[in-house]
């Protein structure tokens, strides 16, 4: 086991490097950017004053490497920004002044927060379930007609954009059908009931494109362990195909199915930008939307790095997930 | 992470070359649905490319405003049955405008395929560029654009797009800044086929009998492995198509993509969205153009690399993150391994 | 009652008709070998005794009882109480045999419960009681262990567990060692005759190596084109054959034990005159100890400044021929850290114009590293090679190689004419005509047609494409030829017609070979002198007859006494010293 704690161990410190990386490339993106980001950066209806108390608090005038320092400095143990008469200070993960909408970005993301991930975590459980038994039905059921059908629905669902799945479903189920109330977010702790209902489409329109995605994974990686020399060794010992499939096989194809989830997560993440937008849930996509309108840089800045971090982390649960369904990696 | 998933899904290193062309087209010919598909296509492109012709045959343009064929008292509600079908019309008008339908639906087709062609040439072009030189670099070189290109695969594309869209400067023509960041957020996966399907081939013999024969190391990569990426990164270059057409679309209808008054279909759902009860055919028709062109090419994607990789015959190829040994094992396990891959070329 | 039964079998993959009308019966407790080469069909009869080609498209015709099952009219149930139970399967492939993601004793387990209705606990007990029947070590530990965790030949011991699991009558064994070193070969065909004496069962062998046949059977059933050639007791099919393919067959088989056959008489003789001399210094050298390979070591960094003339061997007899290629202090290492670990540790040799050096290793014993580095395509930790007495980087036209593989040697892409051409362009040749007429000489002395020049790799035979690469490198001109396996993956009436080929161009040319192999047989046949591996250092090295008629070294001895006999009743005297040598 202790090859296996050196892996989780050696697998975060990359998981740190790569975020650090990714700050990186991130800040000198949107920093070191053409045009005058003090004004960009405060807003097109900016004073020149409130322009020049912006650059002061950037540090436009120092070096970039010296203004990443304290960008960083600030996410790891806060920052205090004076304005002029008053000092504000900026707790610890702290992203910086959005000047437009006059918050602090970790506070703006902290409250959008919760329903990105009540969207993302439903939807995953949502797609795993629909989509890792789909695939295991449809191998199962190879070379029949079912096998057939069920192929035709998945490659419809991985051709359709989640966005429009999300308006043709919003229409039909709540506008036509009106089998559903239209979609909106009631926070968990108020009320799980609605919180549940008010998200159910969201959660079924993001899970529909990518159960398909993962049911022809599913799919796939099982018919590839079919076709392994060990699969034949159980059929000469009179093994049954029930316990093949089921035991065999699927175990086979765990571990790419893992691997793919947090490959996919990112992506999915992406299709909640969409999906909030579309059914107008108050979260971190919508918002992210909203401040790319309206350029408002610190916000973009700490958006991408807070779903970096998410992406990061799911990648890196995911290695040693893998890991742990696949022992020779730690060798490897 | 997933490097070996991503090698996995590379089609066999002796996959077709100049002899294998026919057999390309001969078992790309062989699936009816690819080629129902590469009808489809055939005729978008057509479409796309005719669309001035078309919409001259109309008599109609996708930017005039007609504000006599809307209701402007019921909030711009197209005037007619069907949202205004008419003999002008073919699909009938645009709410609130009065664009014509047609026209906008034909020019999109313009935009959608141009956007996703122009995105994958750029990932196409950057993922070899640096897959290739990453592979064939020295370890510095590696860890830096593998690195690099991790990020790039981990970090959403939809995320980085939308960033990236709000620091260029307006007045770039949209399309092309589009198919751009595209092209820019999403090389990665084609960089890590194409660096994990040249170290594999470099270490194959005909590769070393190469180097015996005294050419320099340009001349092997030109000769000996280019043709080999090939296969792999047509593959997959086939499929991002499809996933780029989709990619524009949703930022297009975010409002961050392609903007009005050029017509792309992702930008025309956006529009539609508030319009779906009182004139539904302008949601439904951008919507099932996206729909079957995106369908279509995944179709036809999917035959490609079944053409490509007959393995993959009845199945998509996705590997179990095992490297069978290619070799009957009888030279030794322990010897010349993936470890001093990097040995073989520099 | 027989234990199998074929009448008139045939097996048919769309037009390909693997077998073709065969007919055999199997007494209980028998043992019989269907030998042939690939293509003949072998493991298809082995597949169709458990009814494996049910649901794949494959064609059966014939009828085949084994155990008193009709296999081809018995229903699916029926065929799976057979499988496992009555009949067992060991594949060639251990590892990916076996499921890579459950302990072997859970996979045996499976595998009994299926058969037996017994507890989990009861199946398990059943589980360690047959890996430690088959040898395996510390049984109730090791059958918690995944199959990655154990070695080859011990993975193929818990597959022949896996098959004693349910005392089956009849034991199919599909080239069980092919994947396998000859000293674990042995093992493993002792541990089958072991088993078999004890239990009873009844053995079907397919093998393409006729030595296995004889070590392990009664019965030989020569197979060609999915028909039987030639069938009956061991010891007369490969005694006295009656066939002319059996002949033929046993003819290209090399023999461990006869000396090299060589028509250039005195020649031969010149070079072995000289190898004795040669082998004393570097023989000595490296098997000598740490001592000696520091000693070599500080050879080379002298050799790194301007003395590498200077280094020419100390023993020089007069009429030897000169040295061309020479290694010194040889040293490669993989990995870094604490896996690092070295594949080559100190190897010094030379190699004389004229003259084949044969280097005779296992796997993982670093002669592939070797001949990598000989060439110049891997750069040694320390050490250097030497051309004509001249340190060496990188890699020289004037010395080419051979490789293993007849696939991957040859780019799929490209005719094989353009392949031959390569040295010759790359040395500035621009003339066409003059390129077309090299290649078209070089693929008609290698046995080849001129007009093969447009053709591509795939239109030729493995046996065919090692011909191709034999062209490619003499296009180099070059003065020595490392082959690196170069007749391992072909079948032995190919490999016999390849290295003919090389011996005749060495005599020719007056090329130096390096021949590496993991046959001790083929080496011997090709080699004036030899170097044996083992963990990346020479054993023992010496003239090819010395050092297999009267080996120093134990690790050679071992070797030796594992290589199959073809004579059956010299098959059960080696089994006799092999278990002398093990507990010595």
């Amino acid at each position: 086991m202790s090859g296996f704690t050196g892996f989780a161990v050696r697998r975060t410190v990359s998981a740190v490097l790569t975020l650090l990386a990714l700050s990186v490339i991130i800040y000198v993106v949107f920093y070191a950017t053409p045009g005058n980001v003090a004004q960009i950066t405060c807003g097109p209806r900016c004073s020149p004053e409130q322009v020049h108390q912006v650059a002061q608090q950037l540090r436009l005038d120092d070096p970039l490497y010296l203004r990443y320092w304290h960008f960083l400095q600030g996410m790891v143990v806060g920052h205090d920004y004076s304005t002029g008469t008053s000092v504000e200070h900026c707790p610890a993960p702290c992203l910086g002044l959005s000047y437009q909408s006059d918050q602090q970005v970790t506070q703006i993301i902290l409250n959008k927060l919760p329903v990105s991930l009540s969207l993302v975590v439903g939807g995953m459980v949502l797609w795993l379930l629909l989509g890792v038994g789909t695939g295991v039905l449809s191998a199962w059921r190879r070379g029949r007609f079912s096998e057939r059908a069920l192929t035709g629905v998945t490659l419809a669902g991985v051709a359709t954009p989640a966005f429009v799945i999300g308006l043709v479903l919003m229409i039909v189920v709540c506008g036509q059908l009106e089998l559903l109330p239209f979609p909106e977010y009631v926070p968990f702790s108020d009320d799980p009931e609605q919180w549940m209902w008010g998200l159910l489409l969201p959660w079924v329109t993001l899970a529909l494109g990518e159960a398909a995605y993962f049911a022809r994974l599913t799919r796939a990686s099982m018919l590839e362990t079919l076709a392994e020399d060990h699969i034949r060794t159980f059929r000469a010992y009179g093994v049954g195909e029930r316990s093949i499939v089921g035991r065999h096989a699927l175990r086979g194809a765990l571990a790419p199915i893992i691997a793919l989830n947090a490959n996919d997560f990112g992506s999915a993440v992406g299709g909640a930008v969409l999906i909030e937008s579309l059914f107008g849930l108050p979260g971190i996509g919508q918002e992210l939307v909203h401040a790319v309108t309206v350029v408002d840089l610190p916000v973009v800045v700490g958006m991408v790095l807070v779903i970096g971090f998410f992406v990061v982390l799911a990648n890196a649960v995911a290695d040693v997930l893998y890991a742990v369904a696949d022992r020779r990696v730690v060798l490897a | 992470m997933s490097e070996a998933l991503v090698a996995a899904e590379i089609p066999g290193a002796t996959a077709p070359g100049i002899s294998g062309a026919r057999q390309f087209w001969r078992r790309l010919r062989a699936q009816r649905a690819a080629m129902v598909a590469a009808g489809v296509v055939a005729l978008l492109v057509l479409v796309a490319l005719a669309a001035p012709l078309l919409t001259a045959l109309e008599g109609q343009d996708p930017t005039t405003y007609h504000p006599s064929l809307v209701d402007s008292a019921r909030g711009g509600v197209p005037i007619g049955s069907f949202g205004g079908v008419s003999g002008d019309h073919w699909l009938g008008v645009e709410p609130q405008t009065g664009r014509d339908l047609f026209a906008r639906l034909v020019y999109g087709a313009r935009v959608s395929l141009g956007v996703a062609l122009g995105a994958t040439a750029v990932q196409v072009l950057l993922g070899v560029v640096v897959g290739v030189a990453a592979a064939l670099g020295n370890r510095w070189v590696d860890q830096l654009l593998s690195r690099v290109t991790d990020i790039i695969v981990a970090m959403p594309l939809m995320i980085m797009a939308l960033a990236l869209l709000a620091i260029v400067p307006e007045n770039f023509p949209r399309p092309i800044l589009v198919a751009l960041v595209i092209g820019f957020v999403a090389w990665g996966t084609i960089g890590k086929i194409a660096r994990a399907q040249t170290l594999t081939l470099k270490e194959l013999d005909y590769v070393a009998a190469a180097r015996l024969s005294g050419w320099g190391t340009w001349r092997i990569a030109r000769r000996e492995l280019l043709p080999g990426l090939a296969a792999p990164v047509i593959t997959y270059a086939a499929l991002m198509v499809p996933a780029n057409i989709s990619i524009e679309a949703s930022l297009s209808f975010l409002g961050v993509g392609v903007k009005p008054p050029t017509a792309s279909w992702g930008q025309m759902l956006s529009s539609a969205n508030v319009w779906y009860q009182a004139a539904p055919q302008y949601l439904l028709l951008p919507a099932a153009a996206l729909f079957v062109t995106v369908l279509a090419l995944t179709v036809l994607g999917d035959g490609v690399r079944t053409a490509l990789d007959p393995r993959a015959a009845s199945r998509l190829r996705v590997g179990t993150g095992r490297k069978r040994e290619a070799r009957s094992d009888l030279s030794g396990a322990a010897e010349p391994g993936p470890a001093n891959a990097k040995e073989a070329i520099s | 009652m027989s234990l199998v039964h074929v009448t008139d079998l045939t097996v048919e993959f769309g037009d390909l008709r693997a077998v073709d009308g065969l007919s055999f019966t199997l007494a209980p407790g028998a043992a019989l070998a269907l030998v042939g080469e690939s293509g003949s069909g072998k493991s298809t009869v082995a597949s169709a005794l458990l009814g494996l080609h049910r649901g794949t498209g494959a064609r059966v015709s014939g009828s085949v009882g084994v155990a008193g099952v009709d296999v081809q009219q018995a229903s699916d149930d029926e065929l799976r109480r057979l499988r496992g139970a009555k009949a067992a399967m060991v594949f060639q492939d251990p590892l990916s045999s076996l499921d890579p993601y459950y302990a072997i004793g859970d996979q045996i387990a499976e595998v009994y419960r299926v058969h037996t209705r017994v507890s989990r606990r009861t199946a398990r007990a059943r589980a360690v009681e047959v890996l430690d029947r088959v040898g395996i070590p510390d049984a109730v530990r090791r059958s918690r262990s995944r199959p990655h965790e154990f070695s080859g030949g011990m993975r193929q011991r818990a597959l022949i567990a896996m098959a004693l699991a349910c005392e089956p009558e009849l034991l199919i064994a599909d080239e069980p060692t092919t994947a396998l070193d000859v000293t674990v070969q042995a093992q493993i065909l002792d541990l089958l005759h072991t088993l078999r004496q004890e239990t009873g069962m009844g053995l079907l062998l397919v093998t393409h190596d006729v030595g296995v046949a004889a070590e392990s059977v009664d019965d030989v059933l020569v197979m060609r084109h999915g028909r039987t050639v030639e069938h009956g007791p061991v010891g007369t099919v490969l005694g006295a054959p009656a066939q002319a393919y059996t002949r033929e067959l046993l003819a290209a088989v090399p023999r461990v034990d006869a000396p090299r056959v060589t028509s250039g008489g005195s020649g031969a003789g010149v070079s072995g005159g000289s190898a004795v001399g040669a082998s004393g210094g570097s023989g000595g050298g490296a098997s000598g100890g740490s001592g000696a390979s520091g000693g070599s070591g500080g050879g080379a960094f002298g050799g790194s400044g301007e003395g590498a003339a200077e280094a020419a061997p100390e023993v020089v007899l007069e009429p030897a021929p000169e040295v061309v290629l020479e290694a010194v202090g040889l040293r490669r290492e993989f990995g870094r850290g604490k896996r690092a670990f070295a594949a080559v540790d100190g190897v010094s040799l030379t190699v004389r114009r004229g003259e084949t050096l044969g280097v005779v290793g296992e796997s993982g014993s670093g002669k592939t590293t070797l001949g990598r580095m000989l060439v110049g395509l891997l750069e040694p930790t320390a050490g250097q090679v030497r051309h004509d007495g001249h340190a060496r980087v990188g890699v020289n036209p004037a010395v080419q190689m051979v490789f293993q593989d007849p696939v991957s040697s040859l780019n799929p892409r490209r005719s094989v004419g353009e392949s031959i051409a390569d040295p010759i362009r790359a040395r500035g040749e621009r003339d066409e005509q003059r390129i077309r007429g090299r290649v078209r000489e070089l693929l008609e002395r290698v046995g080849l047609e001129g007009a093969h020049y447009d053709r591509y790799p795939h239109e030729f035979s493995g046996g065919q494409r090692q011909r191709v690469g034999i062209a490619r490198a003499l296009a180099a001109d070059p003065r020595v030829i490392v082959c690196d396996e170069p007749v391992s993956a072909l079948d032995v009436t190919t490999q016999a017609q390849v290295v003919a080929l090389l011996g005749e161009l060495q005599r020719e040319l007056g090329l130096a070979l390096v021949f590496v192999a993991h046959d001790l047989a083929v080496v011997r046949q090709v080699s004036d002198r030899v170097a044996v591996m083992r963990r990346g250092r020479i054993v023992e090295e010496g003239p090819a007859d010395e050092v297999y008629d009267s080996p120093r070294d134990a690790y050679t001895k071992q070797l030796l006494t594992a290589v199959p006999a073809l004579d059956p009743e010299i098959a059960a005297r080696r089994r006799a010293e092999r278990g002398a040598v093990a507990v010595s």
